[in-house]
């Protein structure tokens, strides 16, 4: 398996590797989002540095995918403002107003942020390189022959290269996702979310997945990653937010939150996962 | 290895002669060797049937007598008719025979055809938009969608292929020019002239099979994970992309059979433009029948060419819901014509074999090569029985 040579030798070592980043900034300010009258994000305010990688844990329902969604606009927010490198994804400021973008512009400015889903959903009915170079063409980025190419250097990247043709039914969950993550690559985008990449793996697939995230951190890529692996959070991320019940009840570096929680709430949650 | 195939098997036949096989094998264990006993102890629980098929042992598939029975039956009442088909002079084959290619059936075929293809085209059309009205966000798009349905449900397809054949009698003349006024400065129609007896049918067929090719359609997109709008929207997939490369094909399952179904409904559904005296092919049949009274003979004509017509269309939706299934399944079971071709090629290397093993080795000239090969494989053999 390919995906093995991106595995670092040592943890530490690939962060001391890692590449700086320019873009990629991603600002969540005072923002507030229900669902009629339940309440799953109350004035959640964050700043993910360019390059950074920051683990979203908590209870489920705590609002951790709905925040990651909100940053795509896939989720529109009631109160607040999430900004990528300045702007708004759904929105045009002027002055003191935002206007309401039109579908095809968000649909242009979303490409700046990949989203990875739980569940892959990867296109059943195109085959793995298809699946890929659906986007890039559709954007009129590339000639679908550009995109052919690019396609399979990224398949090659996550270790797939001889699994272009397949049809996502006909490979593993782990080979699903990870084509799913290099179709995000596709767009080259500032930001890559990943909401729960490994949570619908059977659990010696779970390796080859975060093997591929790993080298994705190591890349310098803006990564925010909702996840329930405790234990690869510690290792990859250069902060862990911890959010309950819409609120984010305490964030640091993993060694400050994972082993010095100063929170009741963030010890209780841990002592459950751990 | 033979040392234990034999008790082995000794003891399965006996277990399975045995009234109560439990105690017998039980009984016969004690004189073999600890390894095949435990063989014999699970072969004496699991019974002789679900057992194993191993050392050399025969086994009798199950005689299915009832499945024999009923397929004797349907034999002879498919032969029987078969036989009255072919001897009874009143099916009048003859006359069939003489009226199947008939100018005027042939050309009864072809307006049957045309408003086939004609109402199958525009009412899919139309139904794939109001299908899309109807699940638009927009509440009169949705509503106005939902009354176009609910109107060519409701009105039989018989008054509205009159209606349009008789709208002169509402409006005389159709145009172009000042909205909201019979006023048509820019052109004018005499409607009678613009909606002929095959205007009124077409458009008759066309509007109330939109309505029924709508909510079929709308049960295709339904049919659509949500996760693959999700994952189209967060790839910034522009609208018409979404909609024809992602959800269209993936509906396209759901939808076909019901599509076909339709299509297969229509063929035999024109009939109703007699109303209008078009002459399609049942309009056309009866027409005959009426003046020359060969009733039957008639009829069977119409019925075979409606068959031929669902036989073509019937293979054409296998092939097309072939074609959607891709990725549904790890792999597509193979085609008729593909099993057909794959079972002839075996019955043709089948033969070859037969063909070289038949054939005497030239006494001549033995080749090296087939003295070596055949060495080979005795030698294999002769270890396999040691």
């Amino acid at each position: 398996m390919t995906s093995t040579t991106l595995t670092p030798s040592f943890d530490e070592q690939y962060v001391a590797t890692r590449k700086v980043a320019t873009v990629g900034r991603v600002e969540i300010s005072d923002v507030t989002k229900s669902y009629g009258a339940n309440t799953v994000l109350r004035d959640v305010s964050l700043t993910i540095e360019p390059g950074q990688v920051v683990a979203l844990i908590g209870p489920s329902g705590s609002g951790k995918s709905t925040l990651l969604r909100a940053i795509n606009h896939l989720e529109t927010v009631d109160r607040g403002s999430i900004t990528v490198d300045g702007r708004y994804i759904g929105y045009e400021r002027k002055g003191d107003t935002l206007h309401e973008l039109r579908e095809a512009e968000i649909l242009r400015r979303r490409t700046q942020v990949g989203l990875v889903f739980q569940n892959f959903n990867l296109f059943p009915h195109l085959t793995a390189i298809e699946n890929i170079i659906e986007a890039p063409v559709a954007h009129k980025r590339l000639t679908r022959d550009d995109a052919r190419a690019l396609a399979e250097g990224l398949l090659a990247r996550v270790g797939l290269a001889d699994k272009a043709d397949h049809y996502p039914r006909q490979l593993s969950g782990g080979q699903q996702q990870r084509v799913a993550i290099a179709r995000a690559l596709a767009l080259s985008p500032k930001v890559l979310l990943f909401d729960e990449p490994t949570s619908a793996l059977d659990p010696e697939l779970v390796g080859e997945v975060l093997d591929v995230i790993r080298g994705l951190a190591r890349d310098g890529t803006t990564l925010v990653i909702v996840t329930h692996e405790i234990g690869f959070a510690r290792e990859v991320a250069d902060r862990i937010v911890f959010l309950d019940h819409g609120e984010i009840v305490e964030q640091g570096t993993p060694g400050q939150v994972l082993r010095n929680a100063r929170h009741r709430r963030t010890r209780d949650f841990l002592a459950k996962v751990l | 290895m033979s040392r234990i195939v034999a008790p082995r098997s000794e003891t399965t036949a006996h277990a399975a002669g045995a009234a109560t096989p439990a105690t017998d094998a039980d009984a016969t264990t004690d004189d073999t060797t600890s390894a095949s006993s435990a063989t014999a102890d699970a072969v004496a629980k699991s019974g002789p049937a679900g057992g194993r098929l191993d050392a050399g042992l025969r086994v009798v598939p199950v005689k299915h007598w009832g499945r024999w029975v009923l397929s004797a039956i349907v034999a002879f009442v498919i032969l029987q008719f078969l036989w009255s088909l072919a001897t009874n002079p009143q099916w009048q084959w003859d006359v069939f025979a003489e009226y199947f290619f008939a100018p005027s059936v042939i050309n009864g075929l072809w307006l049957t055809l045309g408003l086939t293809v004609v109402a199958g085209v525009a009412g899919f059309v139309l139904g794939a938009v109001l299908a899309v009205f109807r699940l638009s966000k927009s509440p009169l798009l949705g509503a106005a969608a939902w009354w176009y349905i609910w109107f060519f449900r409701s009105v039989p397809l018989v008054v509205q292929i009159l209606v349009w054949y008789n709208l002169g009698y509402l409006y005389p003349t159709l145009g172009l020019g000042t909205p909201f006024t019979t006023d048509f400065w820019i052109v004018e129609f005499p409607t009678t002239t613009l909606i002929s007896a095959f205007a009124a049918a077409a458009i008759g067929l066309s509007l109330h099979q939109a309505a029924y090719s709508a909510e079929i359609i709308r049960a295709g997109i339904l049919s659509v994970d949500q996760g693959q709008l999700e994952a189209a929207g967060a790839l910034g997939l522009p609208r018409s992309i979404r909609f024809f490369r992602i959800t269209l094909p993936q509906a396209a399952r759901a939808i076909v059979p019901n599509a076909f179904n339709e299509i297969i409904g229509l063929v035999k559904g024109t009939s109703v433009v007699f109303i209008v005296a078009l002459p399609e092919l049942f309009y056309t049949v009866q027409v005959i029948y009426n003046r020359n009274q060969r009733v039957i003979p008639l009829l069977l004509v119409a019925v075979v060419w409606y068959a031929l017509i669902t036989t073509v269309l019937s293979i054409a939706q296998y092939y097309v819901e072939r074609r959607y299934a891709r990725g549904s399944v790890r792999e597509l079971p193979p085609t008729p014509v593909q099993r057909a071709r794959r079972w002839g090629a075996e019955q043709w290397n089948r033969l070859g074999d037969a063909h070289t093993a038949a054939a005497p080795p030239p006494p001549a000239q033995p080749e090296p090569v087939v003295t070596a090969a055949a060495a080979a494989s005795d030698q294999y053999r002769t270890g396999g029985a040691a």
